[in-house]
């Protein structure tokens, strides 16, 4: 039988693969943010069975706080491409 | 107070890009005072390393595990101090090179977010820490670049961000597994730790991926030339010599420390052979390039493939003197790369605002009118080639002989090559400086960004080239931190 | 010996800090940088004075600095280092009167006197060198420092002319480089010692030992114009005279010679280079050179070319000196050094002036030029005289120790006859442009004249230069016996570089 932790993984790393072979597939701006962004919830999917210690024990606090930061930064990351991608779409408007 | 000067080298910069976005009045000014004053703590910094080795500095007490360790060692401290040289410079460049304020007042918060991160990420003890300063550094550079506003900078910019949040998430990726297998993230402890297993090699595989997009590496370096030639001077300066350096520096770190256990001659041997790829190939495209600035951008790619021909040859010789050298011909040649082609990008900058354009088939008024930046051209450019005296040439040097050392002689002729290439296209520039007509323009023509320009030119070709002789000694004795 | 110690130093920075100086002066003024020049160059000369007592005297001088833990860089003082130090620094005074006068009125002048300067501090830097490793820093440096120089003028010729000495020049350098740094690598650093490091480290592999020699010898040979590798020296004559002067006189060929002299001599040793087969096979490339060399040169028209290739075959007797085992044959080659330097210096000073003065570039326009311009044609004909080796003047002493070396040396059957052969072209190709010059009556009217000012055929600083090295070369020829000659100081040298 596959543990939850194994089946929570391998749905991570899926996720992580399906961001990846869309991003190298697309190249508009809209489709590849949104598959980097799938890819980033399949490393944090990760991050989170990392943190899972069992069903008695508290989680572990540090894959938590690490995937908190990385939602951060992939909001971030986001927010500046779309930013970007409009400023973009203003001069090509021109 | 002396102790702290690795927490101030952040700080400062920080509390500087606050100040900057606040009162941008004095942006430029306190720009200036900042990067100075971290330059003098990274100076600070070197000297601690050297006079008692390597150390450790827990941010708020807390132990590593839970907390963010700051730790600088020579390897290190050395990129910090050439990375706060070249960033001082090119901000009193900067100072001087916009003209539009609204540029100038996003300029300066950015620029100063950039020498954060670029201080903080060399400094960083642990894994999760390098990630989160390598995002921080993407992020201000590609905002630095979109600044030009161009059509050309603006998508090379969501390139390059694209790029580089896939090489961020596959890095990431690697992070969770190592944490997954070793249950901590401290590089001392990693590499006290991590044997080879089918995890940790996984994990090499990722981080070390996500390092080589980060590091423009052939073949996935496509994201860099549009990058760098479209982003304004100072910023391409940046780019070239530090961004792209720190991610060398990273895979440096975990290749040689922390996964020295889990890596094969065999990848090794891979990414040197990448190397010599982009050697070739960078400095062919260099030579086609019809532009000054995407010339030096290629430069960058074949530059770096140099640095990676040295892993297969640090990996293959004995534990010593012999591999200590090659390692330090590596930071020697980083190093001269760092100051020449910052140097070279800040020149080009200037021909660029003299001219409006920076097309090298009609540079020939232009490389006459302004003599001094054509001479730190040609000092940079002797450091891009790798000749006497420039510290680049004691790297090659090293090269050769590590290579003739390991029996990897191939790598030589791939120098030789690359060595000729770069010759050629230096020179393609360099002819435009003989003219017949009589004019030739005053030797300076802007101090602010000529000056600095030429101080970096003459580290990378007159220092570097005879004074590096403390490097050597400095490096191979306090490379590894304590306890390793 | 604290100040004899530095003296290379010092004679280093006597041209390169007023060639500093001088890229920073104004165009205008000229009277401060003449003085430069002069200083420099007298300073220099001084210093030179006082090493070669102190080298005579057996005086060591020798100055190292660290660059990395195995590699140094050392300036040292011999007696081969003091010919050559010595033949530039007389030289470059010399040729900087007669570049003064020659670009009067030209552009760019301090930026041509800075790199001149430079080009010498390169040039006596390699001399001085003590090691490999220094020796090629400077070798590059010379190829840095000449570049603007032969690109002066600023044609899209000479740019052309300079990309092309570039590219042969650097490239040899690569290959120069990687032997040197493959030498290191089996046999440490290498420090220049009479008679070889290498004939005392048994160990090593001769088949690698020989690839290393036919790298270096590549990587010099470009710089001494051995056949295949001379290609850049006749595009290399856009340059201004001055610079064909310098380049083919002093600095650059006798740069790739002297480096060829070192690395048989002082790296590897004589002796041991023979015994590794390595001679016959620098001794054939050099003989072959010498004669095409003046093959080519018969059949050119412009003067300055054919001196070119009258150059790529001269200096290779120093290579045919270095390749025939005995002292005889090394005495002549070394002395050649000095010899070749003195009556090319000559010739090319005399080109320049009949370019300059009336306009005369090829020889066939050289009708009755001796009775226009007897001063310079005298001189001319010293030095044709010379290469042709008529006694009493220099070159023949040199063809004389030669031709005695290779019979010494068993290999009189295959040098002897190049000799003579080369004798007979050089005749060939000098004698009828001696009688052009002086039996012929001259033509309608010279193709861009410039009037004759004053007392001279043309101004002093043009007309002095090639007189005085002229007469330098009758000297060495008629002196030769006498203390401090070339050739009592090239017997110094090779008693000291063979073990018996």
């Amino acid at each position: 039988m596959i543990s939850e932790q194994l089946l929570y993984s391998l749905a991570g790393i899926g996720l992580f693969g399906i961001g990846l072979r869309a991003t190298l597939l697309h190249h508009m701006l809209i489709p590849r943010l949104l598959a980097l962004n799938v890819c980033g919830a399949g490393v944090f999917l990760i991050f989170i069975t990392i943190a899972y210690a069992g069903a008695e024990s508290r989680p572990d606090a540090v894959p938590h706080a690490l995937v908190l930061t990385g939602i951060v930064v992939a909001v971030s990351a986001t927010a500046m491409s779309l930013a970007l991608g409009r400023r973009l779409e203003a001069l090509n408007d021109e | 107070m002396m102790n702290d000067a690795i927490i101030w080298v952040i700080i400062i910069p920080l509390l500087g890009s606050l100040i900057s976005i606040s009162w941008s009045r004095y942006a430029s000014l306190t720009a200036i005072i900042s990067n100075l004053l971290a330059l003098a703590a990274s100076i600070v910094i070197v000297n601690q390393v050297y006079q008692s080795g390597p150390f450790i500095h827990e941010l708020g007490g807390w132990q590593a595990g839970l907390g963010i360790s700051l730790r600088a060692d020579a390897l290190s401290s050395v990129l910090l101090l050439m990375s706060m040289l070249v960033v001082s410079a090119a901000t009193f460049y900067a100072s001087s090179y916009f003209t539009d304020a609204v540029k100038r007042a996003r300029f300066w918060p950015l620029w100063l977010m950039l020498v954060v991160a670029l201080n903080a990420l060399l400094l960083s003890g642990d894994l999760f820490n390098l990630y989160v300063t390598l995002e921080l550094l993407s992020l201000s550079a590609v905002a630095l670049t979109a600044l030009s506003d161009s059509r050309a900078a603006l998508q090379a910019a969501i390139r390059y961000l694209s790029i580089g949040l896939l090489g961020s998430l596959v890095f990431l990726a690697g992070v969770a597994l190592v944490y997954m297998g070793y249950g901590t993230l401290d590089l001392l402890a990693l590499s006290n730790k991590i044997d080879a297993s089918p995890l940790s090699q996984v994990a090499f595989g990722l981080l070390t991926a996500g390092l080589l997009i980060k590091s423009a590496l052939f073949p996935l370096h496509f994201w860099l030339p549009s990058a760098h030639a479209s982003a304004p001077a100072p910023v391409s300066a940046a780019l070239s010599a530090l961004v792209v350096k720190v991610a060398v520096y990273i895979l440096l770190r975990l290749w040689m420390d922390v996964f020295d256990q889990v890596l094969t001659p065999l990848s090794a041997m891979l990414l040197g052979t990448l190397g010599a790829i982009a050697v070739i190939w960078g400095s062919w495209q260099a030579l086609q390039a019809q532009r000054l600035k995407l010339m030096a951008a290629y430069s960058t790619v074949a530059q770096i493939g140099y640095l990676f021909i040295f892993l297969p040859l640090i990996v293959a010789l004995p534990e010593g003197s012999l591999k200590d050298a090659a390692f330090t011909a590596l930071l020697l040649m980083a190093l001269t790369h760092g100051f020449a082609k910052s140097a070279f990008f800040l020149s080009a900058g200037v021909i660029q605002q003299y001219c409006g354009h920076d097309r090298i088939a009609e540079l020939a008024g232009t490389a006459r009118a302004l003599p001094l930046t054509t001479f730190v051209i040609a000092l940079s450019g002797v450091a891009l080639i790798g000749l006497p005296p420039s510290g680049s040439f004691l790297g090659k040097w090293y090269l050769v002989s590590s290579s003739f050392q390991a029996g990897q002689w191939w790598w030589v002729v791939v120098i030789a090559v690359g060595s000729i290439l770069a010759t050629a296209y230096v020179f393609r520039i360099l002819g435009y400086a003989f003219g017949p007509r009589e004019s030739v323009g005053r030797v300076l023509n802007g101090g602010r960004k000529e000056i600095p320009a030429l101080i970096l030119a003459l580290f990378a070709t007159l220092i570097l080239g005879f004074g590096s002789a403390g490097l050597w000694d400095f490096v191979s004795q306090h490379r590894y931190f304590p306890g390793s | 010996m604290d100040f004899f110690d530095h003296l290379p130093l010092l004679i280093l920075l006597s041209s390169l800090i007023p060639g500093l100086v001088i890229f920073l002066l104004r165009e205008e003024s000229h009277g401060l940088r003449t003085s430069l020049n002069l200083f420099g160059a007298v300073t220099k000369l001084a210093l030179v004075g006082l090493m070669i007592w102190g080298v005579y005297h057996e005086w060591v001088s020798d100055m190292r600095w660290q660059i990395t833990p195995d590699l140094e860089l050392v300036l040292h003082a011999d007696a081969l280092s003091v010919v050559f130090v010595t033949l530039s620094t007389v030289l470059w005074l010399v040729t900087t009167i007669y570049a003064i006068g020659y670009l009067e009125h030209s552009p760019h002048r301090s930026r041509f006197f800075g790199f001149f300067s430079l080009c010498v501090t390169a040039t006596v830097g390699l001399a001085l060198a003590g090691n490999l490793f220094t020796f090629i820093i400077f070798y590059e440096l010379l190829t840095l420092a000449t570049y603007p120089l032969v690109a002066h003028k600023g044609s899209a010729e000479a740019v052309r002319g300079a990309r092309i000495y570039l590219t042969y020049t650097l490239g040899g350098g690569v290959l120069l480089l990687i032997g040197a740094i493959w030498l290191h690598t089996i046999a440490g650093p290498i420090d220049f010692q009479e008679r070889g490091v290498l004939s005392g480290l048994t160990q090593l592999d001769p088949w690698t030992l020989r690839w290393i020699f036919l790298f270096m010898i590549i990587g010099l040979g470009v710089k001494a114009a051995l056949f295949p590798l001379h290609g850049w020296l006749p595009q290399a004559m856009v340059a201004p005279a001055p610079v064909s002067a310098l380049l083919h006189a002093v600095a650059v060929v006798k740069a790739g010679a002297f480096g060829i002299i070192r690395v048989v001599y002082d790296v590897f040793g004589v002796e041991y280079a023979d015994a590794l087969g390595l001679l016959p096979f620098l001794g054939a490339i050099a003989a072959f050179t010498i004669v095409y060399g003046s093959v080519k040169a018969l059949s050119q028209d412009h003067l300055k070319r054919r001196l070119a290739y009258s150059t790529i075959s001269q200096v290779s007797y120093i290579a045919l000196g270095a390749a025939i085992l005995g002292p005889l044959a090394t005495i002549g080659g070394i002395v050649h050094l000095v010899h070749q330097g003195v009556m090319k210096i000559t010739l090319f000073f005399a080109a320049g002036n009949y370019a300059e003065t009336l306009g005369v570039h090829h020889v066939s326009e050289m009708d009755g030029v001796g009775r226009r311009m007897p001063a310079t044609t005298l001189a001319f004909s010293i030095a044709a005289l010379g290469m042709i080796g008529i006694p009493p003047i220099a070159g023949f002493i040199s063809k004389w120790y030669l031709g005695m070396g290779a019979l010494q040396a068993g290999a009189g059957y295959w040098v002897i006859p190049v000799l003579i052969a080369s004798s007979l072209l050089n005749a060939a190709y000098f004698l009828p442009i001696l009688y052009r010059a002086w039996f012929k009556p001259a033509a309608e009217k010279w193709p861009k004249e410039k009037p004759q000012s004053g007392r001279w055929e043309m101004s002093g600083a043009l007309m002095w230069p090639p007189v005085i090295t002229a007469a330098v070369a009758l000297l060495f020829g008629l002196f030769a016996a006498a203390p401090f000659s070339p050739l009592e100081w090239a017997t110094l040298i090779t008693a000291r570089e063979y073990s018996r």
